[in-house]
């Protein structure tokens, strides 16, 4: 069914009974051209792709839970393309293209809201810096902005800018930044894929990847066994559990990235805010809910709930930033898995075993991606080839010495 | 979670900063595979494990801790310099 404003009126005068099942929940079948492991964000985009791009059909997505069910809905939802470095500019800027087509190619309301990214900055070394950055942006088209504290207080009036610790002297504007329905965009990548015919199986959860010869045969799943000339791992949190399932060991690290949502305000921040100082970002919900988070919890771990330390610092940050938040009530936390490499860039790639592909390493950073991570993984299983705007993305790159390490963190997982 | 410093004791969490895996360290002219998973390449299990943690705001020592990245169970706690999970 294709939907239209037309559609949502007939229907709402009808008692809305006439909307269908929005995919369908086939059964696996014995063999596919292609498996993709995990129905996350980046799982669907690129079952999605591969049919509409490049024709195939004879695919399926296999989920141990239900689509959408992990970080695709659990993140704070920031959509922006202001990285510097070559190999994230280039791809987080193509991502945001496809972004701003994605409502009319899905046919499907991800309330993709483009209300500015502000970056906030403290001191005049951090001023030169987003200089910098700004200008990598702007070279890319994407737009950059430096404000004064004047220009800033015009935008945003409610922040603490005298704060002793952490005066607000400005900030950076990305105008094409902004935010978008998590959820909506697991739903729409589905129903598109289900709609060219790709099989989403839930509740089958791959439990060993079978290899002959060096190439992938099939996966064994909680289903029974599933024949398959290509494998596609896409499972985030999880990538280090499932590569070893083909005998891979991967540069990654799993963490826990808490988010928060406040009781519904009305109105009040029209922006996605990120403080400079420590790890805190900020924006509002549809809904009215206040949606922000901090830095990950800092050690291994897979524990889908947070700890009590990280809520505490997040929570002074906001205060720091916006005493005026201290009025709204928290009404939820939770946290995702993150699987954080070393150098904080993701990796898509081809690994040692023939047949058997890799999208792995979003680390908190994988909801903007999802568009062209599902694209450039798509044509790289079509084709054999990188795309590209993902051709830096190798799993090699650590031995080689090619890091993206975009804030210069250095080698180690958690500092990302 | 709380910690037991062999020195110090049961202490908060937030005294301590996590280094990451508890692995031995290559000799200096390993090859190259050898460093790149020294420093990159991990199990990431998801049950128990060893890594290092740093009693920062403590005594300073470093710390081996065994715990579960699951439940966060912690099942033991040695000073590195003792400990046979970082000796090659
Ligand atoms: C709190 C939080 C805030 C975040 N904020 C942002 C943000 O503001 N902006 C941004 O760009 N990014 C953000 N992220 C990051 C982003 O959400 C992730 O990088 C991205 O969603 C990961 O890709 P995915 O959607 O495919 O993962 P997931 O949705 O986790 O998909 C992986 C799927 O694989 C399945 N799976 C795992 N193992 C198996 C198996 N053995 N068999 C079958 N299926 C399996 C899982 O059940 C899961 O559904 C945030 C993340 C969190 C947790
Ligand atoms: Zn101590």
């Amino acid at each position: 069914m294709r939907y239209s404003g037309f559609k949502v009126l007939v229907q709402g005068l009808t008692g809305n009974r006439g909307w269908a099942p929005v995919w369908r929940t086939p059964d696996p079948r014995p063999a596919y051209d292609i498996v993709i492991i995990g129905g996350g964000g980046h799982g669907l985009s690129t079952a999605f792709y591969l049919a509409k791009t490049h024709g195939l059909r004879n695919i399926a997505v296999l989920e141990k839970g239900y689509l959408g069910g992990g970080n695709i809905g659990r993140n704070t939802t920031i959509v922006r393309a202001d990285y510097s470095l070559p190999g994230n500019s280039e791809f987080y800027s193509h991502s945001l293209k496809l972004w701003e087509g994605l409502e009319r190619e899905l046919n499907f309301n991800v309330m993709h809201s483009q209300r500015g990214v502000i970056r906030l900055f403290h001191s005049d070394g951090q001023r030169d810096h987003y200089v910098f950055a700004g200008n990598a942006i702007a070279n890319r088209g994407d737009g950059a902005e430096l404000l004064d504290q004047d220009g800033l207080r015009r935008l945003v009036p409610y922040l603490d800018y005298d704060n002793a610790r952490f005066p607000i002297l400005g900030g950076l504007l990305h105008r094409r930044g902004g935010t978008a329905r998590h959820d909506a965009v697991a739903w729409g990548y589905a129903r598109g894929a289900d709609g060219l015919g790709v099989d989403l199986v839930q509740n089958c959860e791959v439990t060993g990847i079978d290899i002959r010869n060096g190439a992938v045969t099939g996966v064994q799943t909680g289903r029974g066994p599933i024949r398959a000339r290509k494998v596609a791992i896409v499972v985030a949190g999880r990538s280090s559990q499932v590569a070893a399932m083909a005998g891979l060991r991967l540069p990654i690290e799993s963490h826990v990235l808490q988010a928060f949502v406040t009781e519904g305000l009305k109105p009040v921040v029209n922006h996605v805010i990120s403080f400079g100082m420590g790890h805190f970002y900020i924006s509002q919900s549809d809904k009215g809910g206040l949606v922000f988070g901090g830095d990950l919890d800092f050690y291994a771990s897979y524990a889908q709930r947070g700890n009590l330390a990280r809520q505490e610092q997040v929570m002074e940050a906001a205060m720091t930033l916006m005493p005026m938040i201290g009025k709204a009530r928290v009404l939820r936390s939770w946290g995702g898995i993150m699987d954080m490499t070393p150098d904080g860039s993701p990796i898509i790639d081809k690994t040692p075993v023939d047949g058997l592909f890799l999208n792995a390493g979003w680390c908190y950073g994988g909801f903007k991606a999802v568009p062209a991570s599902g694209e450039a993984f798509a044509h790289l299983i079509a084709t054999g080839r990188p795309h590209p705007v993902a051709r830096r993305f190798r799993l090699d790159r650590f031995r080689s010495g090619h890091l993206i390490d975009e804030e210069g963190a250095g080698s180690q997982h958690n500092l990302h | 979670m709380r910690i037991k410093c062999p020195l110090c004791g049961e202490r908060d969490l937030r005294e301590f900063t996590y280094r990451g895996a508890a692995l031995p360290r290559p000799a200096p002219d390993a090859p190259d595979e050898a460093w790149d998973a020294y420093l990159h390449l991990r199990d990431n299990p998801a049950g128990p494990t060893r890594d290092l943690w740093h009693h920062r705001a403590g005594c300073s020592a470093w710390l081996v801790v065994r715990r579960d990245t699951a439940t966060h169970e912690i099942f033991g706690v040695e000073l590195a310099t003792r400990s046979r999970a970082v000796r090659a």
